[in-house]
This record gives structure tokens, C-alpha cells and sequence, in this order.
């Protein structure tokens, strides 16, 4: 026999799409050789940290920097005095507004960045920044926008025209001083009238809490600029270090090719690491006034203070149906507290990021959303934290409103669902605030998931609870959690998603080398979700050769190809397509060096797992292997030497993955203490890449979900005080808290992408937050409740119970 | 600055000796003077985690110890608790079982996790659930942590049975 | 976040330790593992320029069980509890309270020394050993003293302790009888929402001696003498827990904070205690 590996061994040895590959990065993770951005240390480096506002809004009297200066060890203390004249004291937002630096003249929020210290250490740094004297004077503190936007105090002077009105902002007219913009999408007068004329119609508000990201490294940059070449390298906690090299280049004048912008390993994202903060914009002034290299890394407090919050969306709801069940219309009103900045990380025509996508998974005819973004004495931010652009709230809102509606109907929440899913066959789907979903099979996915809980019997348990409890003999509740989700990931087609003018197509090159092994560039950079791993592995399905052999590199700007970054679920939509088209024209040309080999027409050759086969004639073969060699070694007529391909992908359309998640939980209602007992999430992401990696997204994304269901958020006095600000009071579970997760799946492929795939790494998140807070709501639902807020901490919980009359 | 002390430290077997402040933190001693990265700064007052190395055989939040207090004492860390040649039986579950994802935490999970099965070599789930508790993962949710935790502890079982 | 500057003292005598503290009065602190002070000299909210660390001083660290006494040096940590079987059979009821604090890396450090003398509110020692009748022994430069656990809290952060003196030891007779500590908590790691410690010996059927305290509920803990008389003579009957619970919530002040408003604090207060109340009776 001449071969004896058969097929399948050629394939399993690729370790290609759909096996579940060990993780690449897990060597040097396991051993500490990690390389995050506190690692980075370099010869002479300063350490520089932030003298910070007490105060939630207040004028600046003056600060006087004297003592700190004298403190043996410190080099600079910066002040938006010095930064003005570089243009540097304020700085654009992702979101089209502005932003300070360093306090010009004002704070608008506690924690916010009043002046920038360096120093030989960390310590006489810290220590000068407490000799840093900053006279305030306090002003009114706004934290409510409702109140925001009719208090006559103006937040930010600086948007005022002339006469001290509001001047048109980056997404057109205000209507007060305090607010940001209106942004709306679908038909409102068309859904009032569906609304009045409704059979049913169920109301509701919702405020979905403030919270934060959090990840386990907080955010911090290393500037280092070398004045002989007129280069400046800098480290950072980035999401999009592409997006922060144009960034740093337009701000600074310094030009693009002449900054170097490394991300390299990062201690997680979430969302939090999108966004530019003051913190490396003086990092890279203190670098350039210093000549030498300096560091900035927040401390927690920092981090929780000032860094990018999520979500702060009250939201109005109105839903309408048939008496029988089903949907017509759906009105939804947000007031977006956008804290003192507007500095939202959205495409930048979407203020709002996707809640338009607040249909849901429902064939709703005919809806409405309105968004009015207000300034309040919070910290900036709102980005999206483990979800594309402020999905996590659009699923939230409609998947409150169906339990709603149910409730209202006194209707089975499932039978609701599946009474409206969209069906199978009205994909593609125009749905009424504007998005085309690209694909689905919500029943199948649904019924799939009822029956692996035993829907009807958990319904059957429940009903027994409640007649025990109202007998007195269990004090504990019963609550079903149920949600389908649908997200929209993928950001995005240029044509309607850009980040301050930046398209965000993603991007990757590929090189393989003479002996069959490859490197490959993307524009994405991996946060935890294991790039290394599994675009390496869409690379060896693509183009025959083992994972094992080819290197996945992210976040060097000198050597990575543009791209957008990684969040919103958006890597594996579109530089993962990258990839694949790459991939294939590595391909196609390794079909010309196959044939000219094999010395046969183009068209008689085909791809075979690892190699090129003649037609018809197996034996005649050229492996990739040996392809990459005749590639770089043989003249081969019509052909450049080589083999090598780019591809910048533009997706035509989002991707759209669902979900169907399932959680019972029992909840003492004396104490308020929710136990979760079961958790079902099947997901449907499209074509698997990874099943071990999917596994362990899902198991993240959910517990970050479990985590803001049930306790996480930034809370505020009304002085405009965290009162949240250590890991004491902000919720984050440890493994004691965390129950195990059962996971399943669905496949339906993006019919647009490349290899089918959606994306997953925020599903679990954006479906499991509803999920967890349905479980609550509906334990409490056979006793009346019909809405109560997130989070669903102890107190709140007993709350409700308390409300209900359950402790008489 | 106040006057800098003499300190002698031995991590992973190796004598260390250095001027510092009392104030720093082992921590930053170990990170910045030494060079020993493995150990990370998450949260800063002890909930965390992320820093935890073995001190004089005790598993303790290095972000929460003085330098001073460290004097004179035996420290383990990651970089100490396996070699690439010989990884630990926990780096080689964690890698087998994804039981890491950003990797920030998993030098501090796996140095306590190693103390934790050296005190109770046989652990139930829920010990493992309760002896990990003082350390933060944000990525994984734990489940594929306790798994490899699991998975290390019969390993070394079955090792330790064979061997006799 | 970095401490401010410090003095560090490692003296290898009690007596070094007192001169220290006479010498700085309250510029100085000694410092046993250091789990409450250090985050608190962290966030610069304790600026203490001269800190004594403890470690060196021997004989802070024994267990002793003998004749139905027990004792406890200052330096004793958490995890030395929870690991000693002697203490374990003499006084369960302090390894199912050490394991409900903090998590494992903070109870290697923490000292029950420290628990009881730090003051705060927020820990559980101080009203476990107001259960357990236990006294505090000082030293300071005018010798020794024992205060009773009861006696020694005045307010949060403050205590019977002068500055110059040095909390050395706990002791207290090993009780006898059903136990429990049950602690209401958001997660591991955290302070009390409500927590309860109830020892209990039953005569005849009835409760015999009852002594209970209460946790977080108060700026100090609250021992309840007039919830461990509700239950005297009882069965612990429902009507007799519900007295001791109206007599507990007669002694407590608890104030909101992010673990909730006073009135579910109170709620949760007497759900804890009945619970443990139950749990102790069921032991004895």
C-alpha cells in the first residue's frame, strides 16, 4: 500500500473547523509568560497617575501644583493648561462628541481626570498626586436625566450656541442644554394607530441599570517616544489598536506610519477597552515632554470611577395584540443617560447602537423606537459589554415585554413566543425598525429546547410550588426563566457602519512559507476568545495545511493589516470571512501550481482536504505541502514566485445568531436569595468553529449575564458618589456563586458569510441577562408581579416579595 | 521616601535580595524588582485574586502583603510551580480542559489550586467551588476551572496509586 | 493604590512592642496579617506612619483546649481554626463561623486577634466571641488586663483598647450545647447582611441557657441577652422564637448600605436568627 492514512486522518490531522482544538495561547498563559501591558517595561520608564475630582460637578478654582513638584521624583505634573496649547486638553469621542482630557475649568463627574502626575515610581506618583492642591468650587449635581433635562443648570457649556442654546450636535438638534440627540427608527404614527386600535395593549417601564464591564486587567497604555527616530510606540489595553493609531495620529499631528500601536495580550475586554481614555493620550504627552517612556495603568477604582460604563437605558414599552396572541405593533421610548460625555463606542450613524434590533425574534409588522440621549454628572461611556452596540438592552426590553404580554393575556410566555417567532421560511426577513435578518429556524431551536427541560413538567412543578406555598408549607418560589434571543453581530457592512469615518471591514494576510507553514495578520485582537486557536483553524480547512503550522498574529499595527478591532461579536463575522476569502486565494493560485505539477488543465484538478487531486484519478496528487515548495522554488510559467494573499472584507450584511435559553431558579422569599437550579442555553451561532471554545464563551457570557441579572451595577447617590466603587460592592461571582451550565446547539449558517459562521462570544451574555431576570419575575408572577427592575440583588428581591404582601 | 529596608525574599527556590521601601507591596516587589510577571494586579484590595502566590506555604493576595511582612520568607509563584519541560499537573489540565480564556486570572487560580490540592488531594466539586472562591475569572465562569481542578486532582491520584 | 509612607517595626518582644506604641502613641498600629488594615492604608483612608507588624513575637499563634477552657493567641489566623481539630470538638461553632469569612487566601492571613480588635462592624468574630462570654487580654505599659468581649466595643472602630496597648489573646470556657452561625451574605467574600451566632443547652426538653449575638446589625455587635431570655424555659417552640426575634429587634440599630434598606436587613435579621436558632436546637 502506498498510503495508508486514510482521509479522515488527513482531515483530523488538520485540525480544521469543527474539532475542538486545544487553545495555542494556553502554553504561556498556564506558566505566567503571559505579556499584558502592566509587563512592559522599559528602560527609564515613568509611571504616571491621575489626580481625580471628588467632586460629581464642580468649577475649578485653581491648582496649584507646587508641593507636588517638589517631591523628590517627580518629573511632570500635567493640567489641561499644559496640554492646550498641543490642542490635546480635550479630545472626540467615538461618538462624535468631545471629551476632556483634563479638567478645562470644570469636573462633570467624580473620578474624572484632573490632573497627570509622573514619577520615577508608582509610589512617589501616588504620593504626589495627593500634594497636588485643587481648589473647587461645587455646583449643582444632575444624576437623574429625567430631571437633567428640565433643571436649568447646563451641564456642558461648551455645546451652548452663541445665545446659550442648545447648538446642533454630532446627530442633529437638541432640545435642551442637557441633551445629546433624538434617534429614532421604523414608523411612529403608523404604530400609534395599530396601537389604538389594538385588541390588547401591555404597557411597561423598565430601567436597565447602570453597570461596567470590569475585566479582570483594567485598562492602561505605555507611551514610549523616541525623539531621535520620530517614532512612538505605544502599548495598550486596546480593542482596536488600528482605531487608536488614526486616533493618536490625528490628534497628535505625529503621521500614521510614524506610530506604532501594540495591544498585546489582554486580560479581557467586555467592551470596556474600545474606547480612548484620558489616560493614554497623557501617557503619550508625558512621553513626548519627557523623552522618555511612560506608564499608565488604572487601579480598580479607576476602573470602575471612569473607564466606559454599560448600559443606563429607561425604557417605555408598548406592545399591542390580537386577543388570540398575536403581535401588531411595538412602541419602545429610551432616555439614554450618557453620563457627562457622549462617549458611546457605536457606529457613528447609530446613537443608539442596534436598539432598533428591539423587535426581537418576532414577526412584529409595525414598530417604533425613539432614543433621546441626555448629559448627566455621570462617568462617559455606554459601551456595549458583551454585546454588539446595545443589543443587550434591545433584547432585554422585548423579552420583558412578550412575559409582559403573556401576562396580560394570561398566556403560556412559550406559546407566546412561538405564536410570533418569525418562521423558517420569511428569512431573509425585513424587519419593521429596519434590519434584514439573514437567516433562522427559531421553532426548531425552540421546541428543541422545551422539551430537553420538560417544559410542561417544570410548568407542572411550578403550579404544585405555588398551592405548597400558599399552603404554608415551603417558603421558597418557583421561577421559569425563558428567553429566545436574537442578536445582531458582525459590524459591519461599510456602507452603513463606520467609526469616525472608518469603515469597519476587517482584514487578514496571509504568508506560508516554502515548507508549508504559514503566518497570518488580522486586524482583530483577541481579548481570551482564543483567535490563535480557531483562525487557525479556518485557515487549515481553507488551504490544506495544519492548524498546528500556522501562526495567528493580532494587534501590531506595524505588521497586522487594518482593521476595526474586536467587539460586538464582530471578529469571527468579519475578519473570520477575511480569512476564508484569503484562504481561498491562497487556494486558487495553489490550483494553478497543483495543475502546472501534475501536468493537467486548471480545471482538472480539485481540492481534497490537504492536497490537489487529479479528477477522477486519486492517486495523482500534490499536497499543499509540496505546493507552498514548488511555490517558492520552481519557475513556474505564468505565475509570480510565492504564495501569499490579502483579503479586506466588507461584509454585505450583520450576522444575526439566536439563542434559546432556559433557567429554573428557587428563591427564598424571606431572605430574597435566588439559588439557580438549572440553566439550558442552546445556541445557534451558525457554522462551529470551535465546540470546546463556543463551550467556553457560552459558560463566560453567561455568568457575566447571572453576574447583572443579579447584582452588578455602578450605583450612585444623589451627590453624584459611587457607591459601588471596589470589588467589595461590585458584584463580580466567584465560583461558589456559579452554577454549571448545560449547552446545546442548533446550526443554521449565515447564508452571506463565507463559512456560515455568526459569531457567539456575546450571545450568551445578551440572552442570558433576560433569562435570569425572567426566572425572578416569573416565580413572582403567580402572585401578581408583572415588572420589577434589575438588579435583582437580595433586597430588591425581597422587595418584591415584601411588595406582594408574601411576608404578612 | 522613607528609608529603604533590606529584603530577602526567596521565590521559586532562588535567593533574592533588594532594597525597598516598607510600604511596597509583594505584589509590585515580585512584578517590578524581580521580574516574576506570572502573578497579576486585578482589583487591588484582596477580593480578586489574581496575585495570589504561595508564601511560606500559605496561599495569600500578594497585593495585600508588605514587602516587609514578606521578609525573609519562601515564596512560590507560577513561574515556580511547573517548567515548560515539566508542566504541573494543573498547567496540563487547564490547557486539556479550557480552563482559561484571557489568561489573566490562571497564573493565580492555578498557584492556589495547586496549594488547595495539596490540603485535600481528593476534593468534592463543591470543595473545589469553595477552596477557589477568593479568586476572580471573568471569562470562563468557572465550570471548565473546576473541571480542570477535578480532572488534576485524579490525575495526581491515579499517578500516586500506580506508584505504590 | 498605594499606601502613604510608613515606619516598619518587626520587634521580636512584647515589651519592644509596648515602648513602640508609648513612644508614637497614636501615629503608631501593630499589625497582625494585616487583611483589614492594609486595603484601608491602601486607600489611604488609615494613615499610619508607624506600623508594628506582629510576626515576630512568639508564642501569639497557640490553641489551647485544657479543662474546658480555651485560648486563643492574638495571632491565631482563620484557616488555623477551621484546621484545628481540638478547637473543632471544644467549640464547633468557631470553625462554621471561620469558614463563613472572607475566602481562603484572606484566611490564611487574617488573625482572629485582628478580627476582634480591628472594630469594624463588619466582622464576625467580635459578636461571636459576645456569644461565647469570652474575655480579651490586653498589655499595655501598665501590665495586663482582660476585658470581657461584651464589654469591649463602643463604637465602630472604637473599643475599650488604649493606644498603647495590645490585644494579646482570647480565651473562654468551651461551651456546651447546640451552636450555629448563620450568616446572610450577597457572596463569598463579603461582609454580613445579617448574621447570628446562637449557643444553646437543653435540660429536660427545654432550653437551659441560650446566648446569642448578632452581626452587622449595629455599629458594634449586639449580644441579646433578652433574646437568649425569650428562649430560656422554651421548646423553641414557633412562639418562642418569634419572642426572642421581637426581643433581638428591640437591641439592634442596623443602617442602610448597598446590602439593602433597614427594613429588609431587620427582615433578613430575623430570618437569620430564627434559622440559627433552629439549627442549635437541632444540635442539642
Amino acid at each position: 500500500m502506498k498510503d495508508e492514512v486514510t482521509r479522515e486522518d488527513r482531515v483530523a490531522n488538520l485540525k480544521g473547523m469543527g474539532c475542538s482544538r486545544k487553545r495555542v495561547e494556553d502554553a504561556r498563559f498556564t506558566q505566567g509568560k503571559g505579556n499584558y501591558v502592566d509587563d512592559v517595561k522599559l528602560p527609564g520608564m515613568l509611571h504616571g497617575d491621575f489626580v481625580r475630582s471628588p467632586y460629581a460637578h464642580a468649577r475649578i478654582k485653581s491648582i496649584n501644583i507646587d508641593a507636588a513638584m517638589a517631591l523628590p521624583g517627580v518629573t511632570a505634573v500635567l493640567t489641561a493648561k499644559d496640554l492646550e496649547p498641543l490642542g490635546l486638553h480635550w479630545m472626540p469621542t467615538l461618538a462624535g462628541d468631545k471629551q476632556m482630557v483634563l479638567a478645562d475649568g470644570k469636573v462633570l463627574f467624580q473620578g474624572q481626570e484632573v490632573a497627570f502626575v509622573v514619577a520615577a515610581d508608582r509610589y512617589v506618583a501616588a504620593d504626589a498626586v495627593e500634594l497636588v492642591e485643587v481648589e473647587y468650587e461645587e455646583l449643582e449635581v444632575l444624576v437623574d436625566p429625567f430631571k437633567a433635562l428640565q433643571s436649568d443648570v447646563s451641564l456642558r457649556e461648551d455645546t451652548l450656541d452663541a445665545d446659550g442654546k442648545a447648538a446642533d450636535g454630532a446627530h442633529g438638534p437638541r432640545k435642551h442644554p442637557n441633551h445629546i440627540f433624538k434617534w429614532e427608527a421604523g414608523d411612529e404614527a403608523a404604530t400609534d394607530q395599530v396601537m389604538d386600535s389594538a385588541e390588547v395593549v401591555a404597557t411597561e417601564e423598565m430601567y436597565y441599570h447602570r453597570t461596567h464591564p470590569c475585566p479582570l486587567e483594567t485598562c492602561g497604555s505605555v507611551a514610549s517616544m523616541d525623539k531621535v527616530n520620530g517614532k512612538l510606540t505605544l502599548w495598550g489595553t486596546f480593542q482596536a489598536p488600528h482605531v487608536v493609531r488614526t486616533v493618536a495620529s490625528l490628534l497628535s499631528g505625529i503621521e500614521e506610519h510614524n506610530i506604532r500601536v501594540i495591544a498585546p495580550d489582554i486580560g479581557g475586554g467586555f467592551g470596556n477597552k474600545v474606547g480612548v481614555y484620558p489616560g493614554y493620550i497623557c501617557s503619550i504627552v508625558a512621553s513626548i515632554v519627557t523623552g522618555l517612556p511612560v506608564k499608565w495603568v488604572e487601579d480598580r477604582m479607576e476602573n470602575l470611577m471612569s473607564t466606559a460604563f454599560a448600559r443606563d437605558y429607561w425604557m417605555k414599552g408598548k406592545i399591542s395584540a390580537t386577543k388570540d396572541g398575536k403581535i401588531t405593533g411595538l412602541h419602545c421610548h429610551v432616555t439614554a443617560d450618557h453620563g457627562a460625555f457622549d462617549a458611546c463606542a457605536d457606529p457613528t450613524k447609530f446613537p443608539a447602537g442596534f436598539m432598533n434590533i428591539c423587535t426581537g425574534s418576532y414577526d412584529i409588522p409595525v414598530a417604533y423606537l425613539g432614543v433621546d440621549g441626555v448629559y448627566t454628572n455621570k462617568a462617559p461611556g455606554g459601551v456595549s459589554y458583551r454585546c454588539s452596540f446595545r443589543v443587550t438592552e434591545a433584547v432585554y426590553f422585548i423579552e420583558r415585554m412578550i412575559e409582559v404580554l403573556a401576562i396580560k393575556l394570561n398566556m403560556d410566555p412559550a406559546e407566546l413566543r412561538s405564536k410570533n417567532f418569525i418562521k423558517k421560511d420569511q428569512f431573509p426577513y425585513q424587519a419593521a425598525l429596519g434590519w434584514e435578518y439573514d437567516s433562522g429556524d427559531y421553532q426548531t431551536a425552540w421546541d428543541k429546547a422545551l422539551e430537553a427541560v420538560d417544559y410542561k413538567g417544570l410548568r407542572a412543578e411550578q403550579a404544585q410550588r405555588v398551592e405548597d406555598f400558599k399552603a404554608g408549607k415551603t417558603r421558597k418560589l418557583m421561577g421559569i426563566g425563558l428567553t429566545f434571543f436574537t442578536e445582531i453581530v458582525g459590524a459591519g457592512p461599510v456602507k452603513n457602519c463606520d467609526i469616525l469615518g472608518m469603515g469597519m471591514f476587517d482584514s487578514c494576510e496571509i504568508r506560508i512559507h516554502p515548507t508549508g507553514s504559514a503566518v497570518a495578520r488580522l486586524g482583530t485582537i483577541s481579548q481570551g476568545q482564543g483567535h490563535a486557536t480557531t483562525f487557525a483553524q479556518i485557515l487549515a480547512t481553507e488551504v490544506g495545511l495544519p492548524a498546528d503550522s500556522i501562526t495567528i498574529e493580532e494587534g501590531d499595527t506595524d505588521t497586522a493589516p487594518y482593521g476595526l478591532g474586536t467587539y460586538g461579536s464582530r471578529s469571527t463575522p468579519v475578519a473570520g470571512a477575511a480569512t476564508a476569502m484569503a484562504g481561498r486565494k491562497i487556494r486558487a493560485k495553489a490550483q494553478m501550481i497543483a495543475a502546472y505539477l501534475l501536468e493537467v488543465h486548471d480545471d482538472d484538478v480539485e481540492f481534497d482536504v490537504d492536497r490537489f487531486v487529479v479528477k477522477g484519478a486519486p492517486e495523482r496528487f500534490k499536497t499543499m505541502k509540496e505546493i507552498a515548495y514548488a511555490a517558492y522554488n520552481q519557475a513556474i510559467p505564468g505565475l509570480e514566485p510565492g504564495l501569499e494573499a490579502v483579503s479586506y472584507y466588507d461584509p454585505p450584511n450583520m450576522t444575526y445568531p439566536f439563542g434559546a435559553y432556559v433557567c429554573v431558579m428557587d428563591i427564598d422569599v424571606d431572605t430574597g436569595v435566588p439559588e439557580i437550579r438549572r440553566f439550558y442555553a442552546l445556541d445557534d451561532c451558525g457554522t462551529r468553529i470551535n465546540p470546546m471554545v463556543i463551550d467556553g464563551q457560552i459558560h463566560g457570557g453567561l455568568t457575566e449575564a447571572l453576574a447583572v441579572a443579579l447584582g452588578q451595577e455602578i450605583a450612585y447617590d444623589d451627590q453624584g458618589n459611587v457607591k459601588t466603587g471596589t470589588l467589595m460592592d461590585f458584584f463580580l461571582p466567584t465560583a461558589w456563586e456559579v452554577p454549571n451550565y448545560e449547552t446545546d446547539f442548533t446550526v443554521t449558517p449565515s447564508p452571506h458569510h463565507p463559512i456560515g459562521a455568526k459569531g457567539v462570544g456575546e450571545s450568551p451574555h445578551v440572552g442570558g441577562v433576560p433569562c435570569f431576570s425572567n426566572a425572578v419575575q416569573d416565580a413572582f408572577r403567580p402572585f401578581g408581579n408583572t415588572h420589577t427592575n434589575m438588579p435583582h440583588d437580595h433586597w430588591r428581591i425581597w422587595q418584591t416579595a415584601n411588595d406582594l404582601g408574601l411576608h404578612d | 521616601m522613607s528609608k529603604k529596608m533590606h529584603v530577602k525574599l526567596n521565590v521559586n527556590g532562588e535567593d533574592h535580595e533588594f532594597l525597598a521601601e516598607p510600604r511596597e507591596l509583594l505584589i509590585y516587589a515580585l512584578r517590578e524588582k524581580l521580574n516574576i510577571t506570572g502573578p497579576h494586579v486585578g482589583c487591588e484590595t484582596s477580593h480578586c485574586g489574581a496575585c495570589t502566590v504561595t508564601m511560606n506555604g500559605k496561599s495569600v493576595k500578594s497585593c495585600t502583603v508588605f514587602v516587609a511582612q514578606a521578609n525573609e520568607t519562601e515564596i512560590t509563584t507560577i513561574e515556580g510551580i511547573g517548567t515548560p519541560d515539566n508542566l504541573h499537573v494543573l498547567q496540563e489540565a487547564f490547557k486539556e480542559h479550557h480552563g482559561l480564556q484571557c489568561g489573566f486570572c490562571t497564573p493565580g487560580m492555578i498557584t492556589r489550586a495547586s496549594k488547595l490540592l495539596e490540603e485535600n488531594p481528593n476534593p468534592t466539586e463543591e470543595e473545589v467551588r469553595f477552596g477557589i472562591a477568593g479568586n476572580i475569572c471573568r471569562c470562563t465562569g468557572y465550570q471548565n476551572i473546576v473541571k480542570s481542578v477535578l480532572s488534576a486532582a485524579a490525575e495526581i491520584n491515579a499517578t500516586k496509586e500506580a506508584a505504590q | 493604590m498605594i499606601p502613604a509612607e510608613f515606619e516598619y517595626y518587626r520587634p521580636a518582644s512584647m515589651e519592644d512592642v509596648i515602648a513602640l506604641l508609648e513612644e508614637h502613641g497614636d501615629d503608631a498600629r501593630v499589625m497582625a496579617g494585616g487583611h483589614s488594615l492594609i486595603p484601608m492604608m491602601k486607600l489611604r483612608m488609615a494613615d499610619i506612619p508607624h506600623l508594628i507588624d506582629l510576626q515576630g513575637i512568639d508564642g501569639l499563634a497557640n490553641i489551647t483546649v485544657e479543662n474546658g477552657k480555651v485560648t486563643l493567641g492574638a495571632m491565631v489566623t482563620q484557616h488555623n481554626i477551621i484546621g484545628s481539630d481540638a478547637l473543632t470538638s471544644a467549640v464547633p461553632i468557631l470553625r462554621e463561623a471561620a469558614l463563613q469569612i472572607a475566602d481562603p487566601q484572606v484566611r490564611y492571613m487574617g488573625t482572629i486577634g485582628g478580627n476582634v480588635a480591628n472594630g469594624d462592624p463588619g466582622n464576625d468574630m467580635p459578636g461571636l466571641m459576645q456569644c461565647l462570654n469570652a474575655e480579651f487580654h490586653l498589655i499595655g505599659p501598665d501590665g495586663e488586663r482582660t476585658v470581657e468581649a461584651r464589654d469591649f466595643y463602643e463604637a465602630a472602630y472604637m473599643t475599650d483598647r488604649e493606644d498603647e496597648e495590645v490585644l494579646t489573646g482570647i480565651s473562654f470556657d468551651a461551651p456546651s450545647g447546640g451552636y450555629a452561625y448563620e450568616k446572610q451574605k450577597r457572596k463569598i467574600g463579603d461582609y454580613a447582611t445579617a448574621a447570628a451566632a446562637v449557643q444553646m443547652t437543653k435540660v429536660d426538653g427545654v432550653v437551659a441557657t441560650a446566648s446569642i449575638a448578632m452581626t452587622n446589625l449595629s455599629d458594634v455587635p449586639v449580644w441579646s441577652e433578652a433574646t437568649a431570655d425569650a428562649l430560656i424555659g422554651t421548646d423553641c417552640n414557633e412562639g418562642a422564637v418569634k419572642a426572642a426575634i421581637q426581643a433581638m429587634l428591640g437591641d439592634i440599630d442596623p443602617t442602610e448600605d448597598n446590602r439593602g434598606p433597614v427594613a429588609f436587613k431587620r427582615h433578613a435579621a430575623g430570618i437569620v436568627l430564627g434559622r440559627a436558632i433552629a439549627r442549635a436546637w437541632s444540635r442539642t
